[in-house]
């Protein structure tokens, strides 16, 4: 297997952290290597589509009033052409510190090559996936998670459905509803668990970025404008198939009720894609605001482990405008760090304090409904890759009473399947802390192992005689 | 001299086991009902060490002769765990494959044959057309195999942890997160084992089942056991068509395999490694690279199907690869029961069968000199010099 000499620095995701992250290396003279799955930079955020669905989908139409900054992404890139190592089509699956320092990454290419990259300094700028409370029902066909209902629009020019029923919490609800509202659907209902009087009593947090406050007013109200219903304070219970389509059955502040689409998109906040992170050892913390583990940085995006610097949602989710602060100042940090000049920072620490003002009054406006764990009906599928469901997972914690969440997944596999957890350790840890009179917090969190994702054959692999 | 039965010592000899894996497991499952008063001291928690994340190969094809006895009696325990423990971990029975890849591998493969019937087992030796047409799954390349009707795997995380809660059923007492800080000799013949925060536990007999841990011990106790701790590693893929009936082995020992109900592969081959630590181990790049091509290159139609996890865990390797089990010569009372060197899985529970009527008759009822405690002792002339 080829093994590169040591770049300085590897920055890994080239969503709005990392592409801010590799200028500011450019601009210091450094040719940061930057690996990316995506065929072509933006992140999911800014995700471009394929070449050929380009007409259809202008910048203004998919990324709303963020098409600016994600045009300013892309043309600024385009501009870095060859100061910057870019690998697209590249997954890093498994990463290792190095006895001299610094770290080995080990890659696979779309191609089915294979290859190990060292690098003294490493940028994890991962981003962040969906988080979702299960229901009874979301297994079903036709249910798709909101960030998947995104990536169907900006990625395929599709969309999941003409009515699609949007359920959850967040601030995404409303902004995919009102991207498919512009791409000719007709969203169904947006179902936010999130109340009204909550986004009220956030209201001082949020002003700390007013423009974009604002902007979240205007989005319900184009939706409201538009005729679709808009069910704040309440909970989608469950998802069954009907003749006429998908019925989410809701209840909550306005009483009960169902709403039938043609598809459903689901999403409860957005959770840091962090097992690079925890395979390298970063130390992490539950943070009781996010309601989730979070690699612990410092201000600067530095983790525990020297060398090794993260950016963007990977490091709490702050949002797409956040993650390009974060992204340039932990280049920054980093340079500063391999003793070069790095100025600018505290002005970067600022911005982002702003920012992380607003991220609390997110958190307080749209908290994950992790009280309602509790209460999730046993037939509810946790782990959809193993089928497990939240009665076979207390079945479990009352026969072996385990210690933590890593012992659950053994005797279950519970957290087993191809995601590796990521849909479901939350939500078991919440399980097991709720039946046995725990905080979430000291039931811990599933450890990750390799490969991060599920790991193709690699082309190197074409072996004809077997060798031992 | 023989030493008079452990029975004869005192009624009911007070036992303290050291290591919840398997084997320490079963053993206080089987004295404890056979009336022992059993206390388990486990480090961690029951079940979560090289217990529970191994291949879960129930597997008598093979064994070296030594282990054969032993390895029969505990394939008679498997079928019964739902009667013994209230589960049946899973444990199939699709036989074992050992597929040779030139025709030089076959003969031991013959050899093996003939040990294996004269021990009463079943084997199906398969020339090169034989294996072709019964496991058209396989690469064509094969010189031949030999097959083991009765062998199969069971899920290697239920198995210690069920053997536990029955031992505590039967009256045992489990100790999870409990280390043996250090153990000592009484003079009344007796042990002391000093646990965390000032704990004591006064036993007649100590089983030591500390697994890849059981040298230290045994160290502690003045008794010389060579151990190697390696990591073999571990692969899981996604799930995928079921076309591989049996436990697949080579010869070669490169690869083994297995295809779980749910359709996924679980194979194992190579070894990561161990941290200074010892404690911790981790897969190994080189090993993620080859092993699944080794898998690709034997069964063609896995080539497509993506790895979603691998992992390791730690075993104690002795010299000549054989478990040592038994009474140490210098110490009455004293049992070892440990460096399984990878085949404590199926032995396990004939091990906890073994070691009561070893520790309640005196009789082990079958011959566990091959796997003497004593064995790497060296001679006080040799150490001397």
């Amino acid at each position: 297997m080829p093994v590169e000499a040591a770049p300085c620095v590897a920055i890994i995701g080239a969503g709005p952290a990392g592409l801010r992250a590799a200028a500011a290396l450019v601009a210091a003279g450094l040719r940061p290597v930057l690996l990316d799955e995506a065929p072509e930079p933006g992140g999911q955020i800014y995700r471009r589509p394929p070449p050929a669905l380009r007409p259809a989908l202008a910048p203004a139409k998919l990324y709303g009033p963020d098409a600016s900054r994600a045009r300013a992404l892309h043309e600024g890139f385009a501009a870095l052409a060859g100061a910057v190592d870019h690998r697209p089509g590249t997954m890093v699956w498994n990463a290792t510190n190095r006895d001299a320092g610094g770290f080995r990454l080990m890659l696979h290419h779309t191609s089915g090559l294979r290859s190990a990259l060292d690098c003294d300094a490493l940028i994890l700028a991962t981003g962040a996936m969906d988080r979702i409370l299960p229901m009874p029902g979301w297994t079903l066909p036709g249910v798709w998670s909101l960030g998947g209902a995104q990536v169907m629009l900006k990625g395929q020019a599709n969309l999941i459905g003409r009515r699609p029923v949007f359920a959850g919490s967040g601030p995404l609800l409303y902004l995919i509803a009102g991207q498919y509202a512009a791409a000719g659907g007709t969203p169904a209902a947006v179902i936010d668990a999130a109340s009204f009087g909550a986004k009220l009593r956030a209201i001082p947090w949020l002003a700390a970025r007013p423009a974009v406050m604002l902007r979240g007013v205007a989005m319900t109200a184009l939706l409201r404008a538009r005729g679709v219903p808009l069910l704040e304070g309440c909970h989608a219970d469950r998802i069954e198939a009907a003749d006429d389509g998908l019925r989410v059955h809701w209840s909550g502040a306005r009483g009960t009720g169902f709403v039938t689409g043609d598809a459903v998109a689901i999403g409860h906040g957005l959770k840091p894609e962090h097992l690079l992170a925890d395979i390298l050892g970063c130390d992490r913390r539950y943070d009781t605001g996010a309601r989730q583990w979070l690699v612990h940085t410092d201000a600067e995006g530095r983790s525990s482990q020297p060398g090794l610097y993260l950016a963007g949602d990977m490091a709490g989710i702050r949002g797409g405008h956040a993650a390009e602060t974060a992204g340039e100042l932990t280049a920054l940090a980093a340079l500063a760090d391999l003793g070069r000049a790095a100025p600018g920072r505290p002005a970067l620490r600022r911005a982002l304090i702003r920012q992380d003002l607003f991220r609390k009054g997110m958190e307080r406006a749209f908290p994950f409904p992790s009280d309602r764990v509790a209460d999730l009906p046993d037939e509810t599928i946790v782990c959809r890759c193993e089928g497990i469901g939240a009665g076979d997972l207390r079945q479990a914690i009352r026969l072996w009473q385990p210690a933590d969440v890593n012992r659950l997944k053994a005797m279950t596999r519970c957290g087993m399947g191809r995601c590796q957890g990521r849909l479901c350790g939350d939500i078991a840890a919440g399980l097991l802390a709720s039946e046995t009179g725990r905080h979430v917090a000291d039931v811990g969190s599933l450890r990750g192992q390799a490969p991060v994702k599920p790991l193709p054959a690699g082309r190197a692999e074409a072996a004809t005689a077997i060798v031992p | 001299m023989t030493p008079a039965p452990i029975i004869l010592r005192r009624a009911l000899p007070r036992v303290c086991i050291i290591g919840g894996g398997i084997v320490g497991s079963a053993t206080a499952f089987f004295l404890a009902r056979g009336g022992c008063p059993v206390e388990l001291l486990e480090r961690d928690t029951v079940g979560s060490r090289a217990s529970g994340v191994n291949f879960g190969g129930v597997r008598r094809h093979g064994r070296a002769v030594a282990e054969l006895p032993l390895a029969i009696r505990s394939r008679a325990i498997w079928p019964r765990l739902r009667e013994l423990i209230g589960h049946d971990c899973d444990f199939e029975t699709p036989g074992h494959l050992k597929v040779a890849q030139t025709e030089a591998e076959l003969e031991p493969l013959a050899r093996w044959a003939a040990i294996g019937r004269a021990h009463g087992l079943t084997i199906d030796l398969l020339d090169r057309g034989q294996l072709r047409r019964d496991h058209p799954w396989l690469t064509h390349d094969l010189a031949g195999g030999s097959f083991c009707p009765g062998d199969g795997y069971a899920n290697p995380r239920l198995v210690a942890p069920y053997f536990a809660r029955a031992a505590r059923a039967e009256g045992a007492v489990i100790r999870e997160g409990h280390p043996v800080l250090a153990v000592e000799d009484t003079a009344g013949g007796g042990f002391v084992l000093h646990g965390p925060l000032g704990a004591r536990h006064e036993a007649d007999v100590v089983v030591n089942a500390a697994g890849a841990w059981g040298g230290a011990i045994a160290g502690q106790l003045g008794l010389d056991v060579p151990m190697v701790s390696l990591a073999p590693q571990m692969f899981v893929t996604e799930p995928t068509t079921r076309r591989i009936g049996p436990v697949l082995g080579m010869v070669s020992g490169a690869i083994y395999l297995r295809q779980s109900v749910r359709g996924n592969v679980i194979f194992g081959g190579g070894r990561g490694s161990v941290h200074p630590d010892g404690l911790r181990s981790r897969p190994a790049e080189d090993v993620f690279e080859r092993s699944p091509a080794l898998v690709r290159a034997l069964i063609p139609a896995l080539a497509g199907v993506p790895l979603i996890r691998s992992w390791t865990g730690i075993e104690g390797n002795t010299p000549d690869g054989l478990p040592v089990i038994g009474e140490s010569g210098g110490r009455a009372g004293l049992i070892h029961a440990c460096g399984f060197s990878g085949h404590g899985f199926e032995m396990g529970p004939g091990v906890g069968e073994t070691l009561r009527d070893l520790i309640l008759t005196g009789d082990a009822g079958l011959d566990l000199s091959a796997f003497s405690p004593d064995r790497f002792a060296v001679p006080p002339a040799i150490r001397s010099a």
